[in-house]
């Protein structure tokens, strides 16, 4: 079932190189029917999982490379299981976002595909090998889709988005590799690896953990490892962005919660308040360097900094509420950033031709409904409560709050910021005398293929936030799983 | 009935998702839509009211989350107390939903406005119910965005953004407060919900220090809300909006919502003596400050706006004196006496089409019906008997003067002959004299039923409604908040002081009198004693320079700082990642092989992997594709190579 679910876009991928380049039509008609089709299939995953079980469900393991302890194997919880939703379901939305891209649709959509068996096996799988051929693998189209569809700055920025990343993935192979060997246990299994957490020396621990953060910290991204993300995202096309966004910084947070913190549980104790505090560094420094950016996308670029930040402070609080609220914040912020993305990449760049704050204004006369979807995302993005946003950062800093007090408070200080250059920019952009960008009369509003892509991401920001029960009832359950985890393996270390 | 109360919420919120999918926010007749489901809560209410009064409680919540191990609920909570505020929003919004019938029409935004007035009603009330801290600061806020859209109604205007925005961001600084203010209460009970919460301040489980804190940061969501002092200086601004709006929102709901969470959570603050003491202070301060600006303002609603921000500070002040009934029935009197002013106020504005005093005057010849409610309006507020006001300010006086802090209740005295002086001075201008704009006084014209009837019945109120707290039928209101609290609290019962009623009578006169004898007989000139005042007046005037100060002092250095940020980000942390690829391109040159340079780099992984870089680097100038195909295969290498290295 799982292997179906990876491998299917990537079957979808290969046809679209057999089909004749001219007929686009077809081309993104194709696409769109396996991104759809992989949506089904995880919302039948998603229907048969049961939420109440601690296991991994779905598993499949199959030996590899049995010398070398090497397996294939994949299964999901229910934190992995609603990231692969998610990014079935963004993934679609990229798809048909991108239906107003004209050049080398072929290679285009082929390359979407294929991004995305590469972002569900780094889901799903649970074999440290796997693991980092999935995330590799995810770097290659991504680079393409900056490299050949961005902006004027392009090449710079899809190089430094590719070595950015490869230099911190090379850092967590030697921090697989070293665990390999510590563990002496001879298999690369992320399961069973995680049993041997408590037999390794603090020190060790330390070292390994400092690999994977490294790995990680690149793609969340933590601040100072952060600066490839404004520029990745200002060139990449809108389809790349919602991904880059959406999806992407969450294998960074998932790689935590998945490797770093369960198996290294001495290593992620040294690490918290570090983690905290760079957390909090995150959410402060990318607010406030968002207040400063001229260009819509680079502020949304910085504001997902921003959030993610929240993400780090609740994996690094290290209790189940913390937890379960950063995993709340990951899908909320992988349902809202896609939407802002898309409309500031999108929507309003086709028809006003320019993403520049200053340039924009009076959007609320121009493009009436346009304007108010960009109300939503921005009030979904400055935390409202009622959509998403809020109930995860609520839930992380809440959680948080006994163990990072003065982290907390300071964090909190931050929304007041995340608030402040919202605000300013809807009242730059969307209120105010039109403006002369894309004409002073009315524009064109945003049409029916838009709302389709815009509707069902504001219907599930809106659900989330009204009633988050079923959400948080998906993956309490693995997330309670991880801290028993965690307190045996400091309990057996105590020993 | 009362089991039906959330009923009461549930209907403005149909109404307003009628508004936005079937009627269409640009379209008509949403506005009936709205009118009729207010209707319904407001009858709903009145059951709650005379079952609640009557002794019931009751409730009931669902989970609404369970958070890693800790489950949070959503529901609904009604008492004596709840019914009350049911029955005072829902009647106001009704009203101001007819009374924009005629205000707003032919607005270009007629729609969009009863949308989000349904949005409001449904919010407002949903705070009223909730039964827990967190669902609390859900509505809250969501009356805070309500708050934002209609403050922005006239958008084009950049003015009126920055009123909207300013709201919104001054009220979020005492949120935050409040935020936190929650987590630490979560830290210390594990609970939000209000009747868990009361069960362990009254056991004994929370300490002092504790309770201190908590209060006085839920009271910091409230100083914001209910604009007081510091943060009051979004709500003058806030008269940016629509003037039915401000009747109902800026004066008498949703900045009320402070006053609601102190007095919900009753139980909790009067556990801290320290608590109470900053309530009382900040109330009684305010109330002095903001009757001071209201005492020079041009502008009829800043004259109102100040005006409500110290009847907020009145209300504080009786909490923070000790008294849950002075506080909520100052509340209950206020919101219908001062929305009643807003909406007269807003029937001259649409007459006149000005704001300012000084281009009114005579108006009582043309329009008696507004001239006569407001006038009601204004006794009222003055505390002249039997009128509301009158009962209410007597009982915040009377705890403030039975509290023990003397400085406290002569600042409420002096409070109330400013406020008494000031409507003077606004009715005078506004109603009576020589017109003093001859032009648009020929045009002002009385409005139809749709101004006169919210008027009438907001008027019958800030008449009437004082007697449910009047000595004369046995103080009923004082027995209904008994109801409220928790087993194991009581109410301070306080005493009657001649000498407080016949004080607060002499300030409500001689406020009236001083008032009429410049404005009214001009006996003293207006000009000799702005004179006199000379720079005082010019304090006032500016406000006492705090939006100058807040300018500087927060939003110029917040700006200033994410500039520092962003060039600090572009050109130190992004710079330092652009001279390692420069310096390892000049690396990879001096090398001068590409392979060679992989190969030595995969000793230590970082030094392929920006080495390969900087070949990619020189190569993406060319444009050629395959180039970067050759990074990855580098990188792989590099990653076999590590991996051969350590399998030896």
């Amino acid at each position: 079932m799982l292997t179906a679910l990876v491998f299917l876009p990537l079957v979808g991928s290969l046809l679209l190189l057999l089909l004749p380049q001219e007929n686009k039509p077809a081309l993104r008609g194709v696409a769109t029917f396996f991104a759809a089709v992989e949506l089904l299939l995880s919302l039948v995953l998603l229907a048969r999982f049961a939420p109440s079980q601690a296991e991994m469900q779905f598993v499949e393991k199959y030996a590899w490379i049995p010398s070398l302890g090497i397996s294939y194997h994949l299964g999901v919880d229910g934190v992995s299981l609603a990231l692969v939703v998610m990014t079935a379901l963004v993934t679609l939305l990229a798809a048909v976002a991108s239906y107003s891209i004209q050049e080398r649709v072929k290679l285009f959509y082929s390359l979407l595909l294929l991004l995305e068996t590469g972002m569900l096996g780094v889901f799903v799988a649970l074999d440290y090998i796997l693991f980092y051929v999935f995330w590799e693998l995810v770097l290659v189209p991504m680079y393409f889709l900056i490299g050949i569809w961005g902006g004027p700055r392009r090449q710079y920025a899809a190089i430094k988005f590719f070595i950015y990343t490869l230099a911190g993935s090379v850092i967590m192979l030697v921090g697989i590799i070293a665990l390999y060997f510590s563990a002496g246990m001879g298999t690369f299994d992320i399961i069973e690896l995680q049993q041997a957490g408590a037999t390794l020396g603090s020190r060790l621990q330390w070292w390994i953990f400092l690999a994977f953060f490294l790995g990680f910290a690149v793609k969340v991204p933590i601040f100072p490892f952060h600066t490839w993300l404004p520029d990745a995202h200002v060139e990449a096309p809108t389809g790349g962005s919602m991904i880059l966004a959406g999806v992407l910084l969450k294998m960074g947070t998932y790689g935590f919660y998945r490797i770093s913190l369960p198996t290294l549980p001495d290593g992620a104790q040294a690490f918290a308040l570090l983690l905290a505090t760079l957390g909090v560094i995150n959410i402060i420094y990318g607010a406030l360097a968002a207040m400063a950016q001229k260009d819509l996308k680079r502020m949304v670029a910085y504001s997902s900094i921003s959030h993610m930040g929240f993400v780090m402070l609740g994996l690094a609080a290290m209790t189940p509420r913390s937890i379960s609220g950063a995993v709340f914040v990951m899908l909320s912020h992988g349902l809202i950033s896609p939407l802002l993305f898309f409309l500031v990449g999108s929507v309003f760049y086709e028809r006003t031709h320019t993403r520049m704050i200053d340039e924009l204004g009076g959007l609320y006369n121009k493009m009436p409904l346009a304007s108010v979807v960009m109300a939503f995302g921005i009030f979904a993005n400055l935390g409202l409560p009622g959509l998403s946003g809020f109930v995860g950062e609520f839930a992380t800093l809440l959680g948080s709050f006994d163990v990072f007090r003065t982290l907390v408070i300071v964090g909190s200080l931050g929304l007041i910021i995340t608030a402040a250059y919202h605000l300013w920019m809807m009242q730059r952009v969307l209120m105010g005398e039109a403006s002369s960008a894309g004409g002073l009369g009315k524009l064109p509003d945003i049409n029916r293929r838009e709302l389709l892509v815009a509707v069902p991401l504001m219907a599930l920001v809106l659900f989330l936030g009204v009633y988050p029960a079923p959400t948080f009832e998906l993956f309490n359950t693995a997330v309670l799983r991880l801290q028993n985890l965690m307190q045996l393996a400091s309990l057996g270390g105590g020993i | 009935m009362a089991e039906l109360a959330w009923v009461a919420a549930a209907l403005p919120f149909f109404s307003f998702l009628i508004q936005v999918f079937i009627t269409g926010p640009t379209r008509r007749r949403g506005d009936w839509v709205g009118i009729i489901a207010t209707a319904a809560s407001f009858i709903l209410s009145i059951g709650v009211l005379l079952e609640t009064t009557a002794g019931v409680r009751t409730g009931s919540s669902f989970l609404w989350a369970t958070m890693g191990d800790r489950t949070f609920r959503f529901g609904y909570h009604v008492d004596a107390l709840t019914g009350v505020m049911l029955v005072v929003v829902a009647l106001v919004s009704l009203m101001v939903h007819l009374f924009s019938l005629g205000y707003m029409e032919g607005d270009v935004r007629y729609g969009r406005y009863y949308t989000i007035l349904s949005l409001f009603t449904f919010s407002m009330l949903g705070l009223l119910l909730a039964d827990n801290f967190l669902q609390l600061f859900v509505f809250w806020e969501l009356v805070g965005l309500c708050s934002f859209l209609l403050i922005g109604h006239w958008y084009e205007e950049k003015a009126n953004s920055n009123a909207a925005m300013k709201a919104f961001l001054t009220t979020r600084v005492g949120d935050i407060g409040m935020a936190i203010g929650i987590f630490l209460l979560y830290s210390a009970t594990g609970t939000l919900q209000f009747e868990e919460v009361w069960h362990s301040v009254s056991a004994g489980l929370l300490t002092p220090a504790t309770i201190t804190a908590v209060s006085l940061l839920l009271f910091a969501g409230a100083v914001g809300k209910s604009a007081q002092f510091p943060l009051h200086v979004w709500l003058p601004d806030a008269m940016a909006g629509p003037t039915p709006v401000s009747a109902l929102i800026h004066a008498a709901t949703m900045v009320a919502a402070g006053v609601y969470l102190v007095a919900r959570s009753f139980p909790l603050f009067s556990a801290s003596p320290t608590a109470m003491y900053w309530v009382a202070a900040i109330g009684g301060f305010t109330a002095f400050f903001a009757a001071t600006i209201a005492l020079v303002q041009e502008d009829i609603k800043k004259v109102l706006a100040y005006s409500t921000i110290s009847q907020l500070g009145y209300m504080f002040l009786g909490l923070g004196s000790g008294s849950l009934v002075a506080g909520t029935f100052h509340l209950m009197t206020q919101a219908f006496f001062k929305s009643l002013l807003f909406l007269a106020s807003g029937s001259v504005i649409h007459a006149l089409h000005t704001q300012n005093l000084h281009e009114m005057g005579g108006l009582y010849r043309r329009m008696r019906w507004t001239a006569w409610t407001w006038i009601i309006g204004s006794l009222a507020m003055a505390g002249v008997p039997p009128l509301s006001g009158f009962w209410s300010k007597d009982e915040v006086l009377l705890a403030a003067y039975h509290s023990g802090r003397p400085l406290l209740f002569w600042l409420g005295l002096i409070t109330a002959l400013l406020t008494a002086f000031y409507i003077t001075r606004a009715t005078w201008l506004a109603f009576f004299g020589r017109p003093r704009d001859e032009e648009k006084f020929r045009h002002a014209h009385e409005g139809d039923w749709r101004f006169k009837l919210p008027l009438g019945v907001l008027a019958i109120m800030a008449a009437f409604s004082g007697f449910v707290g009047s000595s004369w039928f046995g103080h009923p209101f004082t027995h209904w908040m008994e109801t409220t609290l928790p087993s194991g609290f009581h109410l301070v019962e306080l005493e009657p002081a001649g000498i407080v009623q016949l004080l607060a009578l002499a300030a409500a006169v001689l406020g009236i009198l001083l008032g009429w004898l410049v404005y009214g007989a001009g006996v003293v000139s207006r000009s000799a004693l702005i004179r006199a005042a000379g720079p005082v007046y010019t304090l006032l005037k500016r406000k006492y320079y705090l939006d100058e100060l807040y300018g500087w002092l927060f939003v110029r250095t917040t700006v200033a700082l994410s500039w520092v940020v962003s060039v600090f980000d572009r050109y130190i942390v992004d710079g330092i990642v652009n001279l390692i690829a420069w310096f390892s391109t000049q690396l990879s040159f001096a090398t001068g092989d590409f392979d060679r340079s992989v190969i030595d780099g995969a000793v230590n992984g970082v030094g392929a992997a920006f080495s390969a870089g900087s070949q990619v680097l020189r190569r993406a100038q060319t444009g050629y594709v395959g180039a970067y195909l050759l990074v990855l295969l580098g990188a792989m290498a590099a990653g076999l190579l590590v991996l051969a290295f350590i399998v030896d």
